[in-house]
């Protein structure tokens, strides 16, 4: 299962999380609502003639619970058609399962922000490529940490609510390495945890 | 390992008493700091068995994914239970040292205090995990891979508020070793010790209960 069948596995995958999105239009549209709305309300929240770093903090936040947005919803479907069970059947690598829906919610992230980040620059103070470099490295780490998590809190009763908590610790060192621009940082967290949860996912999803 | 938990207990209780009594009577008081720097012999030694506790959890957790051994799963839960009241222990003392040295009870300068405050976020959510899943070969599985995720975040999260901060913590370690006197250096082991021969006896403790806990619902279920 390892090589052409691999990628394979996880292009499909992925190609299938898309296609849902792209029919049922559900998560991509709320995600950005809720980024559009979470900046309007920055603006209000902010004193006139705040610094650049005090809205670039603020940025960070609203990707971050954007992201959570996204991947609160990324395990939905799988659980509550029972399809989790069938992908889990299916004869393929369980990581490629995690890699697959990785992609997914990384593809969400980036076209979230690719309206997120615009906006941004206009209602505040700009941007420059360092945070853009940083938020997408940033992406990275979300989507793989984030996938994993997911995983695990659809499994408990109170799915919504389980997600967070478990995620936002985890966000810590992102928004630290995301506010610094600390680029090498953000590589080396997505190595590290991008690792760990291409190992772990086996388990996460495993009955026995 | 393989004390006894009234041996055990007993160790422990000669230990913290002979480290009360050196901290308060044999160890010299700080020219810097005066008195108040005595409360370092407890909160330095609580915060490494705080990283013990974790750091034993995850290892137990690592055990249950390999060797599928349901007790590994326990104890690895039990470990992590340990290490957040020690976490909260940490929290308390160092806010107590923080106001009596910096006048203020909470310094987001102080690395130590944010990184277990961080952790103690992380690890709590670990309850709500294991406390949301139905019991069984799934939750163990997920409870092992959150509990390895948390030691790998202990060094992820200590450079990235590094990173975020000035550094006013006083360092007690650094690449020259302790830096403290001998008399210091001593209490402080002894010191050491004794927490972490109250860790081993509350884990042992626990880890019974637990067990009994278990027995009891097993002998019901065959009842009833």
């Amino acid at each position: 299962m390892i090589g052409g069948g691999y990628a394979a596995d996880v292009g499909a995958l992925a190609r299938k999380d898309l296609l849902l999105e792209l029919r049922a239009k559900e998560t991509l549209p709320s995600m950005l609502l809720f980024v559009i709305a979470a900046l309007t309300i920055f603006h209000f929240a902010l004193p006139h003639g705040t610094s650049h770093a005090a809205a670039l903090g603020l940025l960070w936040a609203a990707l971050i619970f954007t992201a959570l947005l996204g991947l609160t919803r990324a395990f939905v479907a799988e659980r509550e058609q029972g399809m989790f069970d069938a992908l889990v059947l299916a004869p393929c690598d369980r990581s490629a399962i995690w890699l697959g829906k990785a992609l997914a919610v990384l593809a969400f992230l980036v076209a979230a922000e690719v309206v997120a980040l615009p906006a941004f620059a206009a209602f505040f103070s700009g941007l420059d490529g360092r945070t853009v470099a940083a938020v997408a490295l940033a992406d990275v780490g979300i989507a793989t940490v984030g996938t994993l998590f997911g995983a695990m809190a659809v499994a408990g009763r109170a799915r919504e609510l389980l997600l967070p908590l478990l995620f936002l610790p985890m966000a810590i060192p992102i928004v630290v390495g995301g506010v610094g621009g600390y680029l090498w940082f953000l590589a080396l967290y997505d190595a590290i945890f991008a690792v760990l949860s291409w190992a772990a996912f086996e388990y996460v999803v495993s009955e026995t | 390992m393989h004390l006894s938990l009234p041996a055990l207990a007993l160790a422990c209780t000669g230990l913290i008493g002979l480290a009360l009594g050196l901290i308060f009577f044999y160890a010299p008081t700080d020219g810097d700091q005066g008195f108040s720097q005595r409360i370092f012999y407890f909160h330095v030694p609580i915060a490494l068995t705080s990283y013990v506790c974790f750091g034993w959890g995850a290892w137990k957790a690592l055990r249950y994914l390999r060797k599928r051994d349901e007790r590994a799963d326990l104890e690895s839960y039990v470990a992590i239970h340990q290490g957040v009241m020690f976490g909260a222990l940490t929290l308390v003392t160092g806010s107590i040292w923080a106001k009596a040295s910096w006048g203020v009870w909470w310094s987001w300068s102080e690395n130590q205090l944010v990184l277990f405050l961080v952790l103690f976020l992380f690890y709590c959510a670990y309850f709500m995990l294991r406390f949301s899943v139905e019991p069984g070969p799934a939750r163990a599985n997920m409870c092992a891979v959150y509990a390895l995720f948390g030691v790998v975040l202990i060094p992820v999260s200590f450079l990235a508020i590094r990173l975020s901060q000035k550094f006013i913590h006083p360092v007690v370690f650094n690449a020259h070793g302790p830096q403290m006197t001998g008399s210091q250096f001593f209490v402080f082991c002894v010191s050491l010790a004794g927490v972490l021969a109250l860790f081993a006896t509350l884990y042992q403790v626990e880890l019974a209960g637990k067990r009994l806990d278990a027995h009891v619902r097993e002998l019901r279920e065959l009842l009833t």
